[in-house]
């Protein structure tokens, strides 16, 4: 929204700061100026960010008001005298069928009317705001909303067939708006409507039929005030978003129409014509009640002390200064009275205030125990409470008078149970190479079904961003998957990343979330060689051994479970169980996906389902003692049929239960497929063995009868001793 | 005697003996005062220990061959000393200046050192331990809630009533299927973190310190400064006697700490329908220190919160499950902030999309 300063200082005969400063002391004050445009001679346009609670200051009037509640300037009333009206037969017939959407209805016949093009300040101004001019009369209307914020409505008198009827539309009733368009209505919209016809969509826009055109003679003037709901339900329905929509749901002055009827007139007016009769008001009391005859608040000095605490001003708010800002604002201040009876209101009733029928009263003075009782200003329908009250307070005070303190606190610090399996998960991620990274929460509805942990278990959303967002990430491999292309195609061919977050399962009823560890590697992400699978399962060996287990494993997962995620290659994958329960599985991209992305290179991912992780408690390392004797390494090479797995072999040797066996791994494995180095079918395997005792020096008999016990193992598992 | 350099000595008394040894051991000590190159080292070591021309071979030769049988070993010792003597020169010479022995091991230590790669913390999550971390030590603990939320937690219960204009700001990817429930229970993506105030409040009397980090979506066109997916920390602290004067200097505090203590903070009056008196705050730019730069747009200031005093209507929703929030006994403060914001302002990140889209160029920065 845009004002005009010197729009403003024509209410403000007092005033003499400086655009500048005034658009500070403002933004200060929560009417925020976003930008100040110099137009020289003219002044300045400001450029508004008004919040949405503030439908009052949306126009020039309202702050303008602000500005004299700032400075304590007098603010002047709006003129509203019209020329004398000639005499009608019978009021202008106006009925409002819908009493509970419409508080109030005013119309007003201009006779003899001609349309003309704007002149004068009206013109001045549009221009200067760069508002588009149509004609003088729906000119007028534009200009009255834009002075003080009230929209109005003109028609073409003798479009009318019959009064003014306020009523819900038929199903299915027609009707074209002044923006050209057909449009088919609900029961649920409110219309303006005369006896054969719907006119506009009340409060949003007008209709087209019933236009001021340069032929226009005779107008009706509308001003009128909509329940907020209505008019908000009818704008998102017809998906037509108006200034006068916009103000209407926010809440209108419901003492508003009769000025602006009055305002709108005059401007009409002055190009020729006259009233006649006078302004038809039909107001329904109920509204009048939730409005303008709000009950008065209690509002205590000591209320908005507890809240709001001390100033940098060791005087602080005052009851006084207290009693100005509400004043200023508009609101009646009466000192609170203990008994009902006997309080005299000090009415001096102000004609600025009065103008849009509120009657206010002066400044009280310091009330003894600082309670007022507190009348609400019509156009003010965000007041309601005291808390409002101690808000507006402080805000007109200006928040940076406040001191900067910090409470004490009596409570206890407490850490989130998994914060700190979390915080090792994702040291032990960093420490090994990954880089961390974040990817989207939605995928496509194919992702979704593909890495979901159970089946039929993705959840879809209501109104996607896109397509390829259609459903809440059933796991983070998706995202995963996306971002690894997303380097490849940028020719960044090698890449390790991890994301740790929520995937979702459920249905629309309940939808639950779980942590998880998604990592994903291609390219020389780690070494001077291509990641591969060893490289996963290192990874996730490190993460789970950061917890701990009593059992932990891998395996493939059996062939008839129907487990055997599609996504993953079927030789190259594994799940990892701990404790009995996957919490994992991980391996290369199966070919055909790969395929499918058009991704060329070896992909190798997985995931770690934190929820079951999470149950295990962190380990907690424990010293073994350290032998003070020397250890002695064997190396063993001996060539194996493929289908003895190290598994196999780890087993007959941990079956040799040998106490001084330290440790024993695979140190080389070596396979050829032409049948050089190795026989094809077979490969070699060089396995390293510690032993080492507690209590004494081995004897080099005992380790070599241990080495025999070895050899034996690995040759009943259908090994050959290589020399 | 004939001279050729040889000292002249005058009997073979032992003190005469140890006269000329001191004198040979003084032009030792003289020609050893520059060894500081390969060169002058060899030099040094040829003039004294030649095994033909050198000085002390000759020196030698011509006294033991004078000498009478009883001073030999007297000379043989003293000489074996001076020999000591020489040596050790050059070895220390050769100790402290180069050792060219090792010249077919020496490599080039311009090359660039071999650099195991480090893994980076995202840059988001970096930002969020830093600012929980300011607040945990200020006493407050760490929360969590739903990411996908029911109505009541994300609008109702903050004082969004259905239907109000408020919630407009708030664009609202919602789940399907769930037109045919009441509104309070339908599920959306939360569109902040502060649903997770009601959700501590109802679990939990006060007194409440709170901080609560999360992702938070909202229906929005991605551009360099929004995206759909974004992170918040929420902060909430209720107590008796809470002020919005402790509001404005916890928050105070928290710049000071995040971005250095020279960072002034001012607030401006806001609306939020959860906090009253609510606020906007200010720092003053971190950057130009308020002298105006492009990072700030020239104003000096960088709005970088909400928040504001709890508002009594959300307290009464809290007080439905926990009597213990009545408004006119306790009071408190909340506040947000973005995450992303606050990173992409601390690490010149110019656009948001960065952040989400897992490019290792962007990520490896932060390693």
């Amino acid at each position: 929204m845009r004002i005009l300063t010197d729009w403003l200082r024509s209410y403000l005969p007092e005033f003499s700061v400086s655009d500048r400063q005034l658009a500070d002391d403002l933004t200060l004050r929560g009417i925020a100026v976003e930008g100040v445009f110099d137009l020289g001679a003219h002044g300045s346009v400001f450029e508004m960010d008004i919040t949405t609670n503030r439908v009052d200051a949306m126009n020039h009037y309202g702050i303008a008001r602000e500005a004299a509640t700032i400075y304590g300037l007098k603010l002047l009333p709006l003129d509203t005298t019209l020329p004398r009206a000639m005499p009608a037969s019978q009021a202008f017939p106006v009925a409002i069928e819908e009493p509970k959407l419409c508080g109030r209805f005013t119309g007003r016949v201009l006779r003899n009317a001609s349309i003309t093009a704007s002149r004068g300040i009206v013109a001045d101004r549009f221009r200067l705001l760069e508002q588009k001019l149509i004609s003088h009369a729906v000119d007028a209307t534009n200009y009255v909303t834009l002075a003080m914020g009230h929209p109005t409505h003109a028609f073409d008198l003798d479009k009318l067939e019959g009064g003014i009827i306020v009523r819900r539309a038929r199903k299915g009733e027609k009707l074209r708006t002044l923006d050209g368009i057909e449009r088919t209505l609900d029961s649920d919209d409110l219309i303006i409507a005369d006896e054969k016809k719907a006119l506009g969509l009340a409060g949003v826009i007008g209709g087209w039929d019933t236009m001021i055109t340069p032929e226009t003679k005779n107008i009706l003037v509308e001003a009128a005030w909509f329940d907020p709901a209505t008019v908000r339900r009818s704008s998102k329905r017809h998906l037509v978003h108006t200034d006068a929509s916009h103000r209407f749901e926010r809440g209108a002055d419901f003492n508003a129409p009769p000025v602006a009827s009055a305002l709108v007139s005059r401007i009409i007016l002055e190009a020729g014509g006259h009233p006649q009769g006078d302004l038809v008001d039909v107001a329904i009391p109920d509204a009048a009640a939730r409005t303008v005859h709000r009950a008065r608040i209690t509002f205590s000095l000591r209320e908005a002390q507890r809240i709001l605490g001390p100033a940098e001003d060791p005087q602080g708010i005052t009851s006084s200064l207290a009693a100005k800002i509400l004043t200023g604002l508009g609101c009646g201040v009466r000192e609170h009275q203990p008994a009902p009876s006997s309080a005299p209101l000090r009415q001096d009733l102000d004609p600025s205030r009065a103008v849009l029928g509120v009657s206010s009263v002066t400044a009280a003075d310091a009330a003894p125990d600082g309670i007022f009782e507190i009348a609400l200003p019509s156009w003010r329908l965000d007041l309601e409470r005291e808390i409002d009250l101690i808000e507006e307070i402080a805000r007109v005070y200006g928040y940076n008078r406040f001191r900067n303190t910090l409470p004490a606190f009596s409570g206890s610090v407490v850490e989130l149970a998994w914060a700190e399996k979390e915080a090792a998960i994702r040291r032990t991620m960093l420490a090994l190479g990954w880089n961390e990274a974040i990817s989207s929460t939605f995928c496509a509805a194919a992702e979704a079904a593909l890495f979901a942990r159970e089946p039929g278990s993705a959840v879809a959303m209501g109104n996607p961003l896109s397509e390829e967002a259609g459903m809440l990430r059933s796991s983070l491999l998706p995202g995963m998957l996306d971002m690894l292309a997303l380097n490849i195609s940028r020719d960044v061919e090698s890449a390790a990343l991890f994301e740790m977050g929520t995937a979702f399962s459920g249905s629309p009823e309940r939808v639950e979330e779980r942590p998880a560890l998604a990592f994903g590697a291609t390219g020389n992400a780690f070494d001077h060689r291509d990641a591969e699978f060893y490289d996963l399962k290192g990874t996730v060996s490190e993460v789970l051994g950061r917890f701990e287990a009593r059992s932990l494993y891998f395996d493939r997962f059996p062939v008839d479970s129907g487990l055997m995620p599609a996504w993953l290659h079927p030789g190259r994958s594994a799940r990892a169980v701990v404790e009995g329960a996957t919490v994992g599985w991980f391996g290369q991209l199966h070919p055909a996906e790969a395929e499918r992305r058009k991704i060329r290179q070896a992909v190798l991912l997985g995931e770690i389902w934190l929820d079951r992780l999470y149950r295990q408690d962190l380990r907690q390392p424990a010293v073994r003692d350290l032998s003070r004797f020397q250890p002695v390494r064997r190396d063993f090479s001996v060539l194996l049929p493929d289908r003895v797995l190290w598994s196999g072999i780890a087993a007959s040797v941990e079956a040799l239960a040998i106490p001084e066996l330290q440790s024993f791994a695979p140190r080389e494995v070596l396979r050829d497929p032409k049948g050089r180095l190795v026989p094809a079918g077979q490969y070699s395997l060089l396995l390293g063995v510690v032993f080492q005792s507690h209590e004494r020096t081995l004897r080099e008999e005992e380790v070599q009868a241990w080495s025999q016990q070895i050899v034996g193992a690995l040759e009943d598992a259908g090994g050959k001793m290589r020399v | 005697m004939p001279d050729d350099g040889i000292p002249p000595l005058n009997g073979w008394s032992e003190s005469e003996l140890d006269r000329a040894f001191a004198s040979v051991a003084k032009e030792v000590e003289l020609s050893a005062r520059s060894l500081n190159s390969p060169e002058e080292q060899e030099q040094f070591r040829l003039y004294w220990l030649g095994r033909k021309q050198g000085r002390l071979k000759a020196i030698s030769d011509a006294w033991l061959k004078a000498a009478p049988p009883q001073a030999k070993k007297l000379i043989g010792q003293r000489f074996n000393t001076l020999k000591a003597e020489v040596e050790q020169r050059l070895e220390r010479a050769a100790a402290s200046s180069p050792g060219h022995e090792f010249d077919a091991e020496t490599i080039d230590i311009t090359l660039p050192g071999t650099r195991r790669k480090l893994g980076a913390e995202h840059p988001l999550i970096r930002t969020w331990h830093e600012i929980v971390g300011i607040f945990q030590r200020m006493g407050y603990s760490v929360g969590v809630g739903p990411e996908v939320e029911t109505d009541y937690y994300n609008f109702e219960s903050l004082n969004f009533p259905p239907g109000h204009p408020a919630r407009d700001t708030q664009d609202t990817l919602v789940i399907a299927g769930q037109e045919r429930k009441p509104l309070r229970d339908r599920l959306l993506m939360r569109t902040h973190t502060s649903p997770v105030q009601i959700r501590t409040m109802e679990q939990q009397p006060p007194p409440v310190r709170i901080v609560i980090p999360g992702k938070v979506h909202r229906n929005d066109a991605a551009d360099a400064t929004h995206s759909p997916i974004f992170h918040q920390v929420e902060g909430l602290c209720v107590d008796t006697n809470i002020t919005f004067a402790d509001l404005k200097g916890t928050l105070d505090h928290a710049m000071k700490e995040l971005f250095g203590s020279s960072v002034r903070t001012r607030f401006f009056p806001s609306f939020f329908p959860f906090t009253e008196p609510s606020a906007d705050v200010q720092i003053s730019c971190p950057f130009c220190a308020g002298s105006g730069c492009r990072k700030c747009k020239h104003s000096g200031w960088i709005e970088l919160l909400g928040c504001g005093m709890v508002d009594p209507t959300v307290f009464e929703f809290a007080r439905l499950k926990q009597p213990a929030y009545d408004p006119k006994k306790i009071s408190g403060f909340a506040f947000g902030m973005g995450i992303d914001r606050i990173a992409m302002m601390k690490y010149g990140i110019g656009d948001i999309g960065l952040l989400y889209s897992g490019d290792l160029r962007f990520l490896e920065q932060f390693a």
